[in-house]
């Protein structure tokens, strides 16, 4: 499996950056020249946009892979410095002009973030379709709420039970179903989803159709705050304490939000590269054949189904410790399916990938809120463009975008695809 | 002291419960035939299917906005006006359907894209379409301010009356079209899919899609006849729909779609005949759990069937098998 797809990954590469451009163009063009509606000429840049895009995340790989451990760690460190600086003055103008960029970062889109990386380890990783997702996003959050208000539990012993609570929802869903296969598995996680949110509202005791208010804050760390020095005073950060968690700014919980993805992707990312990340990709690409390689496929989807939920639920009890009030219709179908649309469209697969899907999906709708009424419309046309020109997804993790242009890969390609020699053309691409 | 109530509740109205099980059903089982084939043929979800039906009920309504009815129908009138009705519904979702593959679906499919890519091209054109009729169409055609497209639209046309009535058994008129229509229909589509040529291009994509192509089957073609008719059954049971519940609004697709998708699993995917018993057994036992249990769960109690179902019959009450459909 790994052979196969290490082959075309290098065939394809040695390019440097500048090759990037004429590669794509003259992708874009083959693209666009294999299918002959007229409406193509006009699609042509938008074409030579995701192609470029594409082009460039492929020499990025390929000067990455060839870096020193060194390099990479400063990448890492790097990474983490904007991610703390980005609550800042100047991105937030750009950005959301018109919310609270600070909350906004947290929720939706720290939020969406980690519930991506969380589907994705389902999704991606696993390959098990999950149209149900929320409902373990709702279990963390009803979680904190009960703990919180009738315990008096604090926000970390919480976070531990979250997590415990969540991951065993995921196995009491997954043992009756995950022998079931991939579209099956697909309206039964969506009928999980339904009756989570269901029975909360009709369960008295956690509120029915009003929720729970009053859930605590996490308890502060402290009361330090960043120094009114460089680079902090640049950004507008200074006076900021980002370990003490009131009700006024939304700071602090981004961090802890940021915290938590950090770890998660660490998490997820050692996962991958393990022997269980190895079972979970023979499952995705051929179930059968792992089963009489000796892969106890079960398990490990029973595994991927726990991880993922979780992960999930970390994020439903982070997300309730801010929030102080939750309701039933926090957690509708509409949010798994958004989230998994983060998920394939950033390309499925891959943790970047992912999380740059996650964060277009929470971000376009708030930027374009001068389109006002009409920014849903515009968000599902955008879905249906993404996919029409960019199948495999934004930064397509390369093992996944090998197996789905084989037809492998768990969901497979559609039953009807061989259409007439377009679809042999581009096959052979 | 409760389930002694709910026991006695539940037999007070156990043949009310089964009409209206059945009605519900009948309408679960029109629309799964849309999930069902276009599965059968492209092993796709189709989500944004909720949505046709939807613009089938818009249709109903429009058309009768637009022939000015005020009178209210019944009797063998009724009958005839409802044929209308569904017809224009039909027409108008079967079309919709071919459009919706045509933009979201069969540029992927030429691509070789994953049935992933294509289960969000289909979320995405479900969401377009929702809002596209909530802030747009509805508004629009039906004289409403603009932020009032999200509310409910009416369109009564039905004088209803018991046609029959035997001991408890009580049923009304709208019901009994309902599942005399919508059992037609399937027995057509079962003879259409199993005699005709087209048909049998169906069946033969959905066994195998290259070898079809082989002998000679032109795919897109029947993908598109494949929409089409389940987009067409989709137009009908709105036209059935509003027959009953006589208002329609943006979203009102979306549960019933759910249901009706779970109501083409329960009864195998890809199996017509699996569609109209999934659909009836999830209309009844949604019924009969409502009057035992209370309706607000309803819904739980459908999806908890077709887990227990799928739990000892993995592939459905009838097996998956479009392709094996006898005749």
């Amino acid at each position: 499996m790994s052979n196969s797809t290490g082959v075309s990954a290098r065939g394809k590469g040695r390019a440097g950056f500048g090759s990037a451009f004429p590669v794509a163009y003259e992708r874009a063009r083959r693209r666009a020249g294999a299918r002959r509606a007229p409406l193509n000429l006009l699609l042509l840049p938008l074409l030579y946009v995701t192609e470029t895009f594409g082009a460039i995340n492929e020499t990025f790989h390929e000067w990455w892979i060839r870096q020193p451990g060194w390099s990479r760690w400063t990448v890492y460190i790097l990474l983490i410095v904007g991610g703390v600086l980005l609550p800042s003055e100047q991105v937030a103008s750009f950005m959301s002009p018109e919310t609270d960029w600070a909350t906004l970062l947290f929720f939706p889109i720290g939020g969406y973030v980690l519930l991506a990386i969380g589907l994705n380890v389902v999704v991606g990783q696993a390959g098990l379709l999950d149209l149900g997702y929320v409902a373990f996003f709702a279990i963390g959050g009803y979680t904190m709420a009960v703990f919180g208000t009738k315990y008096g539990w604090s926000f970390w012993e919480i976070l531990l039970v979250g997590l415990v609570l969540s991951a065993l929802s995921g196995v009491v869903l997954g043992a009756p179903t995950l022998r079931l296969r991939g579209d099956y598995l697909a309206i039964v996680t969506l009928g999980f989803g339904e009756i989570v949110r269901i029975t909360a509202n009709n369960t008295e005791y956690i509120g029915g159709p009003n929720g729970i208010g009053g859930i605590p804050h996490p308890p502060s760390l402290s009361e330090w705050a960043f120094p009114d020095a460089f680079p902090f005073n640049l950004v507008g950060l200074e006076g900021v304490q980002p370990l003490s968690y009131g009700t006024l700014s939304a700071h602090s919980y981004y961090y802890l939000m940021l915290a938590t993805i950090v770890a998660v992707i660490i998490f997820a990312k050692r996962l991958e590269r393990s022997r269980v990340g190895r079972a979970w990709a023979a499952v995705r690409e051929d179930e059968d054949a792992a089963e009489l390689m000796g892969v106890p496929t079960f398990k490990f989807k029973l595994a991927a189904f726990a991880i993922g939920a979780a992960i999930g639920g970390a994020v439903g009890v982070v997300y309730a410790s801010q929030a102080i009030s939750i309701i039933p219709n926090n957690f509708p179908f509409i949010l798994s399916a958004t989230i998994l649309a983060a998920v394939v469209m950033g390309g499925s697969g891959n943790i970047p990938g992912v999380m740059v899907g996650a964060f277009l999906v929470a971000w376009i709708p708030e930027r374009i809120r001068f389109f006002g009424e009409y920014r849903v419309l515009i968000f599902g046309a955008v879905l249906v463009a993404l996919m029409v020109f960019r199948p495999e997804g934004i930064l397509p993790s390369r093992q996944r975008k090998a197996e789905l242009e084989e037809g492998t890969g768990g969901m497979g390609s559609m039953g009807a695809e061989v259409a007439g020699p377009t679809a042999d053309a581009e096959a052979g691409r | 002291m409760k389930a002694t109530h709910n026991v006695h509740n539940f037999l007070e109205q156990f043949w009310p419960s089964t009409v209206d099980g059945l009605a519900l059903g009948s309408i679960y089982a029109l629309i799964a035939l849309g999930y069902t084939m276009v599965y059968g043929v492209l092993r796709l979800i189709n989500f944004a299917h909720s949505e046709i039906f939807m613009i089938g009920t818009m249709a109903v309504i429009g058309a009768l906005h637009a022939l000015g009815v005020s009178s209210l129908y019944g009797g063998l009138g009724l009958v005839g006006f409802v044929i209308v009705l569904a017809f224009l519904a039909g027409l108008a979702s079967g079309a919709s359907a071919v459009v919706l593959e045509l933009v979201a679906y069969r540029p992927l499919r030429k691509k070789g894209a994953s049935r992933l890519a294509a289960l969000i091209s289909a979320i995405g054109a479900s969401l377009f379409l929702q809002q596209l009729f909530a802030r747009i169409v509805i508004p629009e055609a039906f004289d409403l301010p603009k932020e009032k497209g999200a509310l409910p639209v009416q369109g009564h046309f039905v004088e209803r009356d018991n046609v029959i009535e035997i001991g408890d058994l009580v049923i009304s008129n709208d019901k009994l079209i309902i599942f005399v229509g919508a059992i037609l229909m399937m027995v057509a589509l079962d003879q259409f899919v199993n005699r005709t040529r087209l048909g049998r291009g169906i069946r033969a994509t959905a066994q195998d899609p290259e070898t079809a192509v082989l002998m000679g089957v032109n795919i897109d073609r029947i993908v598109t006849a494949t929409f089409a008719i389940g987009g067409a059954m989709a137009g009908v049971a709105a036209a059935l729909f509003m027959l009953r519940f006589e208002e329609a609004k943006f979203d009102v697709g979306f549960l019933l779609g759910i249901k009706a998708f779970t109501a083409a699993v329960l009864g195998g995917i890809g199996n017509l005949r699996g569609a109209l018993a999934g659909g009836l057994v999830l209309g009844l036992v949604e019924m009969y759990g409502a009057a035992l249990f209370g309706t607000q769960w309803q819904h739980v109690i459908a999806f908890s069937v077709l887990v227990l179902v799928l739990m000892f019959r993995p592939t459905g009450i009838l097996g998956e098998s479009l392709q094996q459909a006898r005749a």
